[in-house]
């Protein structure tokens, strides 16, 4: 399997040990983007944007010798279509540090239609005034409904639009895969 | 000449201790012969055949609410009239709790000279006990009796006046009538919507406690004794009551009594659960809201004793005929009441199914029970009346003990679809119901 | 490419988490623990939104709220308004004045209205008992909260109280409550003892018999009807009844209750019934003391206790919001699947 393969991709796109390569190249990037460790502040969007964000912490950590700030951020009340999803939206706990003029990363776990961020973004808004908000996600993979793009890419998944992409982290699942379900599982 | 030949029926009649098949000719609207195979003699004649049916005489009920002066929009003397024919009632006593109410010789005949035009059964008017109804003066009971009233009532409400009971009592054994009385102190009762007990605490509603209807029940068997009054004990509701009346009457008291089908058969239970026995959640049933409220098991299962042994001698519909526009309100502010009597002898019969009354007591307490309470058959043109004797009225019923039907409201002949049974499955129907010798209700399918 | 089989995915998370099954919230009494438990874990979540910086989500945006009063209070009432709006919803209060609560004046029509114009939510308090049920009967789609029904049920109020306690103890199970006072007319104690006896509580009833409604000691009930209501125990003692307790919460007693002949004398009840510091002192040492409001001071509860250090009485109040936003936000998500209840 490659990058650049046009055609959907089934099944397991990224191990355990790609997940953490993955991750390791993001955390380089992400210091280099902000130019080392300076008023940085990685924002995990809930649930597996948290891991994500911890993890990316602890490489930053070992190292730069020292953590980035981290912080957890629930957008299910800022999503726009509750009614639509209903009874599947249960919040989860928002806990930030001080984002006020700081450099704010938000983390994701995969980048599709761009409103969980947009939600992000609405959300950062009601806790402080950052300096700066760049998005570093584990997987893009296209289709996006609004103008965003992500500042990282761990890596870029061509899939069509009714995929199902399925990002597993120990801490929420038991273990670390990428898998893509052709059609949502549905084919 | 008219002639109407019942062809094989069981006919049960408890005033003259019949029970067996035979055959019943009506000639001219009165009982012409009863007896085996007396039908075949008849050469012209319309024909029923009530093979495997039961026919017994016309039903009587001492407390029906026509509704007619004044709320013609719950019930009129035309519909109420209707309805009681199809519950297999061929007699209604008419409560005067009407607008105006029935305290005046006008008011009286007014409801007759309604009757005798539109009424499709016998109605006999019951007059007041207070002028007004409002519990402070007597009403008129020699006007009253002279215009055609069979007994005299508050009901309702209760004379709560101990004093004034008392002079009603002892008024009315001039005129021989019986007072009969809503038995619920209204002190006791007051801002209460249903029985007392576990499921009003459920519901969060005041209660009205049995002790209410107990209090009045022990109090005016005390005054009708002291003036030596004929006191009738409108539906009777408790076990308390039931035990009191017991005693009263083993001591020679002058005291009847009556009972409605829903009393007989449901419990307070019914207001917040239907039938179901799922106590999670709860509905505001207020079809199921009258007065005296449904009780509990113990006070059902004492009714139904008082019943079967003759404490109680009537079974008595309280049939309480309400709009939509009454019940469908928050439950406190809703009217109570149960339009019942298209249902009464259905709802009766499931104390027959499960073996706690024989039929022939129950159709005991439906007929010659009632007639004996309030000795209407002393009244002229009433000799015979809850018999199937030769010579008297021709009035009977057609009933199917075992037909099976669902309650459906909006198929009652009443105004009022204020029941709490919708849905529910009744053994027991009324077949067809004559009155004077004219069929005045048969279903289809009876073969004629 | 080899083709993997896709491996179940599942969270560790219970499945109970996210349990809800209501289109109404009438009363406690038919709700499972792990529904109020889903309502508590989001009430932290509001409680978060509510320290804010800026305390205000757009997770109702487009939703109306109607808050339809028949019967004053102005404290229920702004804690509805207030959790309406932190989510973004449209609020409208109406209050309905007493002398529209006739015969005629339909509540059926009002609420039937009040949906046609397009409220998600109506919030209804009434002076009937069951004026809630008859208007979710009526309403077909939306929902009824019910926010008080005459002496019936308060479930709004039962839950910030849920909510306060487990915010203390974490876990409910075994924790002995004590509720004090007026429990006849008391709306508050009937939701509070469904839904403690829902988390595993221990429920204690007190007051004079006047004062305490027929058929809760369970020897009071048939044996049929054991679940019709709460377990509690029922005692006139307050000494005895307050001995080991957790919680000592104190009900409000009203004014008519003296009038209606169901008490000699303010006075008198305070002798006997009030929450005081000696009285507390049988108590358990890390006992909670709460009161639903607004509270007689001197007459159910002592001035002393009501501002000491067990009371955690501010804190109920702080939690309303919470726990409303939690509810609107429940009940609201739950408009797409109309096939619930």
């Amino acid at each position: 399997m490659s990058d650049a393969s046009p055609t959907t991709v089934p099944g397991t796109v990224l191990d355990e040990d790609g997940i953490r390569r993955t991750i390791t190249r993001l955390a380089h990037e992400i210091v280099e983007r902000n130019g080392g460790l300076s008023d940085l502040v990685l924002v995990g969007v809930q649930t597996r944007g948290v891991a994500i964000a911890q993890r990316l912490a602890a490489v930053i950590g070992d190292f730069e010798g020292a953590r980035p700030a981290t912080g957890a951020l629930d957008i299910t009340m800022h999503r726009d279509d509750l009614a639509a999803r209903g009874l599947t939206a249960r919040p989860r706990p928002t806990d930030l540090p001080h984002i006020e003029g700081k450099n704010v990363v938000i983390v994701d776990d995969v980048l599709f239609t761009g409103r969980t961020v947009r939600a992000a973004l609405d959300a950062l808004n009601d806790f402080g005034r950052p300096r700066i908000v760049r998005l570093a996600v584990l997987v893009d993979r296209g289709h996006r409904e609004l103008p965003i793009r992500a500042d990282m890419v761990g890596k870029n998944i061509p899939t069509a639009h009714e995929d199902d992409v399925r990002v597993l982290l120990s801490e929420e699942d038991g273990r670390d895969a990428v898998i893509v379900v052709p059609n949502g599982g549905q084919a | 000449m008219s002639t109407l030949a019942i062809h094989n029926a069981r006919v049960i009649d408890p005033a003259l201790g019949r029970d067996g098949i035979a055959d019943i000719v009506i000639v001219d609207g009165r009982i012409a012969r009863v007896g085996p195979n007396e039908g075949d003699a008849v050469i012209e004649a319309d024909r029923i055949d009530a093979t495997g049916l039961v026919v017994t005489p016309g039903f009587v009920d001492l407390h029906t609410h026509l509704r007619e002066p004044g709320f013609e929009y719950k019930e009129t003397i035309a519909s109420g009239t209707l309805a009681a024919a199809r519950g297999g009632f061929t007699t209604v006593c008419a409560m005067p709790n009407t607008m105006p109410v029935l305290d005046s010789r006008a008011a009286v005949e007014s409801v007759l000279r309604e009757a005798e035009s539109s009424g499709h059964v016998r109605v006999l008017p019951v007059g007041c006990i207070t002028a007004g109804r409002a519990g402070k003066e007597l009403s008129p009971a020699g006007e009253l009796a002279r215009a055609g009233v069979v007994a005299l009532t508050d009901d309702g409400d209760a004379v709560g006046d101990a004093s004034l009971m008392r002079h009603a009592l002892e008024y009315s054994t001039v005129f021989g009538l019986p007072v009969a009385q809503h038995c619920e102190d209204p002190a006791l009762v007051r801002d209460g919507h249903m029985h007392e007990g576990w499921v009003a605490t459920r519901l969060g509603l005041r209660g009205r406690p049995a002790s209410a209807e107990e209090t009045m029940v022990a109090r005016d068997i005390a005054l009708a004794e002291l003036a030596g009054a004929h006191l009738h004990i409108q539906h009777v509701s408790t076990a308390g009551s039931v035990a009191i009346i017991r005693a009263a009457r083993a001591r020679g008291a002058r005291v009847t009594a009556e009972v409605t089908p829903h009393h007989l058969t449901l419990t307070h239970e019914e207001v917040a659960f239907g039938s179901s026995t799922d106590f999670r959640s709860i509905v505001y049933n207020a079809n199921a809201k009258v007065n005296p409220p449904l009780r509990e098991q113990v006070d059902v299962e004492a009714c139904i004793a008082a019943l079967r042994d003759g404490v109680i001698d009537a079974v008595a519909t309280d049939h309480a005929p309400h709009a939509v526009s009454d019940k469908q309100l928050e439950f406190d502010l809703a009217a109570a009441g149960i339009s019942g009597i298209e249902t009464a002898f259905g709802l009766l019969m499931t104390l027959v199914h499960s073996g706690q009354i024989e039929l022939p007591t129950l159709i005991e307490r439906l007929t010659a029970g009632p007639v004996r309470a309030w000795r209407l058959d002393r009244l002229p043109g009433l000799e015979g009346i809850g018999t199937l004797a030769p010579g008297a009225l021709g009035d009977l019923v057609i009933l199917d003990p075992n037909a099976e039907w669902v309650v459906d409201p909006t198929e009652f002949a009443s105004m009022g679809k204020n029941t709490p049974l919708t849905g529910r499955t009744l053994r027991g129907r009324v077949m067809a119901t004559v009155y004077g010798g004219k069929v005045v209700h048969a279903l289809e399918g009876l073969a004629v | 490419m080899t083709t993997t089989t896709v491996p179940p995915i599942e969270s560790t998370k219970p499945a109970s988490e996210g349990a809800w099954r209501h289109q109404h919230v009438l009363d406690l009494d038919d709700f499972g623990r792990d529904e109020i438990e889903t309502v508590l874990n989001l009430t932290d979540r509001m409680r978060e939104v509510l320290d804010r910086r800026i305390a205000r989500v757009p997770a109702l945006r487009g939703h109306t709220v109607v808050n339809l009063f028949y019967e004053a209070s102005t404290r229920t009432r702004a804690s509805f308004e207030l959790a309406g709006k932190v989510l973004g919803a449209d609020v409208i209060s109406l209050t309905a004045s007493a002398s529209s609560v006739v015969k005629g004046e339909s509540l059926i029509d009002t609420v039937r209205t009040i949906r046609a114009m397009g409220s998600d939510v109506i919030v209804m308090r009434h002076s009937s008992a069951g004026a809630p049920y008859l208007a979710s009967e009526q309403i077909g789609t939306g929902s009824i909260v019910n926010a008080g029904d005459g002496a019936h049920a308060h479930p709004t109020q039962a839950l910030l109280d849920l909510y306060t306690m487990r915010k203390h103890f974490g876990d409910l199970t075994g924790k002995r409550v004590v509720m004090v006072g007026d429990i006849s007319h008391s709306r508050v104690a009937r939701s509070d003892m469904w839904g403690l006896a829902a988390m595993g509580a221990e429920v204690v009833v007190c007051g004079p018999p006047t004062l305490l409604p027929r058929g809760l000691r369970v020897g009071d009930r048939p044996a049929h009807a054991e679940t019709g209501l709460p377990r509690v125990r029922v005692e006139t003692d307050i000494t005895k009844a307050i001995e080991g307790a957790h919680v000592v919460m104190a009900l409000r007693l009203q004014n008519e209750r003296q009038q209606g002949g169901l008490l000699p004398s303010m006075h008198e009840y305070a002798l006997q019934y009030q929450v005081t510091a000696a009285r507390l002192a049988h108590a358990h040492p890390e006992h909670l003391l709460m009161h639903p409001g607004p509270k007689n001071e001197g007459i159910e509860i002592a001035g002393d206790v009501a501002s000491g250090q067990h009371s955690i009485i501010e804190e109920q109040v702080t939690n309303g919001v919470a726990v409303r936003a939690a509810l609107l936000y429940l009940l609201c998500g739950g408009t797409a699947t109309e096939a619930l209840r």
